[in-house]
């Protein structure tokens, strides 16, 4: 757990003295990501630096597990919490072991021990050892290097990790990939972890919640969801873009919207069977069909259904797609953009049909939380 | 082939001479690189000590050598030194001091903000940072310093010989005063070999002990 | 406060310490004896900035040029090889060079001029090459973009964006090169050497420093005069001393 208490920086200029942290105060429960989210010199990155005495504060608090750090000893404080920065920061004449070491051998555990270590954290960062250990950061690419970085941070198991945009400097589609690991990995660290972004997507992706900062203050703390659903004022709104109803397709999961209760035919029914059940669910336009396994093989279309005698096996199309129940409302939507289709069917680990979900129950889910949020937005505001 | 045969005939003075030219010119620039290394950290501690502490180094490196040699004799011979070896390693200790200091001041100041901010955020201490970041990126270009002085103070040492310090000038300076061309060519072969020996064992031993993990990325000079 | 007390402090001490060497060497009539070389000084002071002036705009007018030569694409596979060369060249002792260029033009003026140009000319072409070939491929991109044929590009873009690199390598030439004329003396040319080396064989103190202070004093002001057209030519988005 991290708390912040008032946490103020002021740094004197020339200009006079500028407001870089105004009285943040926050909190962090143990094992959540919270991400630090604004403009640039919205004193994000400050206030992140201020935790680890990077930048020192003017005044207020940190307390780390419930305790106060400002009577630890600065160089304690930094081996106890991870810290990973957009420019990496490897040290070129060290091996990548002695950079992944470099906590632990300042801490002074034996050789045994940091080696193993090392190759410990290979695994959990998912690069091979022996390939790596020996060579040199010059060696390898951004999005190893930041791997790096990352297991450097994790080195002597901080419960606190701090990030600074730690995945700005890669390219798009290696920081997916990296974001994506990062996730499964904390799923099974469970560090608590402030992360600074100024990207609203990766915000909502990676954090359970966000903290949005102006000028110096914390404007607003929420979950992804509810800051989608209910920013707190005109700056936050825009901040989020206009399309952030669409964004909340990225935090919905498709078993949250899948209807289960579904109507569906075998190969061996005939398609008077069909249509009758397209009837008795309200399908307008077609039926899945699965197989005996349960798992879906196709679809038959009212069109033929009505006009045609005869058994489904013969007569079914093949399915526009399907969408696993863990997949995000984003995926759907686009399979169904692309597809031309109003449904998906839905299926589990095995593959096996468990549901399926439409542009209706997709619409109608996330409009019931935006009326939600509209109705408790005007009564008065609680927490963050 | 007369050369030849004369420095073959002569062989062990020109050896003798090759000898004393280096370990004068080591000497001296060992002792440069003591004060120079340390000078230089200390002063990436203030810009504008910095400043004048190399602008007053560049002021004397552009003091001709023989101008030097001709300010010293009448100071160091108050205390019976005038001529000989001392005005000479003095000389060159002086010398040294622009590119060994500003090399490595230059290479500290130039570690990156990015590594510094990681070294510091890991938990290094100021002591740390120095011992295991800073100066093992900072050798190769401290290296280079100490090269170039070693280079530029072969010169002067050759020049020395006319002070009476000894070394590979004073064949120069005999083959000039006797007009023995003999004497003179062997000598100027002589210390530009010396010279550009010295550079290239110097820019060997800077490549060795350039950090593996930079010997890529990192150029020579600076 | 204390840094500006210890600063006067110092100035107070600096002056006292000029004021005492100077009552000192008056008592021992030093400075007569200096004085008496003044004819001399000025002579030879003449005859030294002849020797740079010769030596050195004969060294900037081939030194450039070869560098601008060397730097174009098609001469690629060799310049590499020819800076090589020039590289060995730059750390050949000054006397050397002034030796060598004795042994096969003999003595006078000649073979001083001689060597003090080979001495000036590797910096010069060197740093030409250098500032020349490190400019960056974006901007000649651009320069051909803009459809600016390859001598509009030498002269509106190349040139000028090296230029502050070229300055740095004739100032360091020139140094080297007031620096050496005093051992230009040695093969018979004449300049401010004569009083130094004359001074330490006969071991006359005033004799040496008549030669050594103004030896001293036109490197300096040489040095100081090259980085002051630097500062003023050098255009003012690339020269870092003018921000």
């Amino acid at each position: 757990m991290i708390r912040l208490e008032n946490l103020t920086k002021i740094f004197e200029t020339q200009k006079g003295s500028v407001i870089a942290a105004d009285h943040i105060t926050m909190e962090v429960p143990s094992g959540e990501i919270c991400i630090l989210l604004g403009p640039s010199g919205c004193g994000k990155t400050t206030t992140l630096k201020m935790i680890n005495r990077i930048v020192p504060p003017t005044s207020g608090k940190v307390f780390i597990e419930g305790e106060d750090t400002s009577g630890m000893q600065t160089e304690d404080l930094r081996r106890n919490i991870g810290y990973v920065i957009q420019q990496i920061g490897l040290f070129p004449n060290m091996t990548i072991e002695e950079n992944i070491t470099a906590v632990p051998r300042l801490l002074g555990w034996d050789a045994k021990r940091y080696r193993e270590r090392a190759r410990e954290l290979m695994d959990v960062i998912a690069m091979d050892p022996n390939i790596y250990l020996n060579r040199y950061p010059s060696e390898l690419s951004g999005g190893q290097q930041q791997r790096i970085g990352v297991a450097r941070a994790l080195a002597a198991d901080p419960p606190v990790m701090l990030m600074d945009e730690p995945f700005g400097a890669i390219d798009p589609i290696n920081r997916a990939v990296i974001q994506d690991e990062f996730l499964k990995m904390q799923q099974a660290l469970k560090k608590t972890i402030l992360f600074v972004s100024h990207d609203i997507d990766e915000a909502i992706k990676m954090g359970d919640r966000i903290a949005i900062f102006r000028a110096g203050r914390l404007v607003q703390l929420s979950e992804p969801d509810d800051l989608l659903a209910a920013p707190k004022d005109e700056f936050v709104e825009s901040f989020l873009g206009d399309d952030r109803a669409l964004k909340r397709l990225n935090l919905v999961r498709v078993g949250d919207v899948v209807s289960s209760d579904i109507g569906t035919v075998n190969p061996g029914d005939t398609l008077a069977t069909a249509l009758k059940r397209m009837d008795e669910y309200g399908y307008q336009l077609s039926i899945l069909m699965v197989n005996e396994q349960n798992e879906p093989v196709g679809m038959v279309p009212r069109s033929v259904a009505s006009l045609t005698r005869g058994y489904c096996r013969d007569h079914f199309q093949p399915l526009p797609g399907t969408i696993h129940m863990g997949d995000s409302l984003r995926k759907a939507t686009s399979i169904m953009f692309a597809e031309d289709t109003t449904w998906l069917p839905c299926i589990d680990d095995n593959g096996k049909v468990c549901g399926q979900i439409t542009q209706r129950a997709m619409t109608r889910h996330l409009g019931a939380r935006f009326r939600a949020a509209a109705r408790t937005a005007t009564a008065p505001a609680t927490g963050a | 082939m007369e050369l030849i045969q004369y420095a073959w005939t002569n062989i062990d003075v020109l050896l003798a001479r090759t000898v004393e030219h280096i370990s004068l010119v080591g000497v001296a620039v060992g002792l440069a690189t003591l004060t120079g290394v340390p000078i230089g950290i200390a002063i990436t501690q203030s810009e504008r000590v910095a400043r004048v502490v190399l602008y007053v180094a560049s002021i004397i490196i552009t003091i001709p050598s023989i101008a030097l040699f001709g300010l010293m004799i009448p100071i160091l011979s108050v205390f019976g030194h005038g001529i000989g070896y001392v005005p000479a390693v003095i000389a060159v200790l002086l010398y040294s001091q622009l590119p060994i200091i500003r090399n490595t001041y230059t290479a500290i100041n130039n570690v990156s903000p990015a590594l510094r901010e990681a070294a510091r955020g890991i938990g290094m201490s100021p002591l740390q940072r120095m011992r295991q970041v800073e100066i093992p990126l900072a050798i190769p270009v401290i290296m280079a310093g100490v090269r170039t002085a070693v280079v530029l103070n072969i010169g002067v040492m050759a020049i020395a010989a006319y002070i009476g310090a000894g070394g590979l000038g004073t064949f120069i300076s005999r083959g000039i005063s006797q007009s023995d061309p003999r004497q003179l060519i062997v000598g100027a072969v002589a210390v530009s070999l010396l010279a550009v020996i010295t550079d290239y064992t110097l820019l060997a031993l800077q490549r060795w002990l350039t950090p593996k993990g930079l010997s890529r990325s990192a150029g020579a000079g600076a | 406060m204390l840094a500006s007390m210890l600063q006067r402090f110092g100035r107070i001490m600096v002056l006292a310490a000029v004021f005492a060497a100077g009552a000192w060497t008056y008592a021992t009539g030093f400075i007569d004896e200096f004085l008496w070389h003044w004819p001399d000084v000025q002579y030879l002071t003449m005859q030294h900035l002849w020797l740079t002036a010769m030596s050195g705009s004969l060294a900037i007018a081939v030194g450039i040029p070869l560098g601008i030569v060397l730097s174009r694409p098609s001469m690629a596979r060799v310049a590499e090889s020819i800076m090589q060369v020039l590289n060995v060249g730059t750390t050949i002792p000054t006397l050397a060079v002034l030796a060598l260029s004795m042994s096969f033009l003999g003595i006078g003026t000649t073979p001083a001029v001689f060597g003090l140009f080979v001495a000036t000319l590797l910096p010069i072409t060197r740093n030409t090459f250098a500032g020349l070939t490190g400019i960056s491929p974006a901007l000649l991109e651009a320069a051909a973009g803009i459809g600016m044929s390859p001598t509009q590009r030498l002269f509106r873009v190349e040139l000028p964006n090296a230029l502050y690199v070229i300055f740095a390598g004739i100032r360091t030439a020139l140094t080297i090169n007031v620096g050496t004329v005093p051992l230009a003396f040695l093969i018979g040319a004449g300049g401010l050497g004569e009083l130094i080396f004359t001074g330490i064989d006969l071991f006359d103190p005033a004799m040496m420093l008549a030669g050594a202070i103004p030896t001293a004093m036109l490197a300096i002001a040489v040095d100081a005069l090259i980085a002051v057209i630097a500062f003023l030519v050098v255009p003012r988005g690339v020269n870092p001393n003018r921000a």
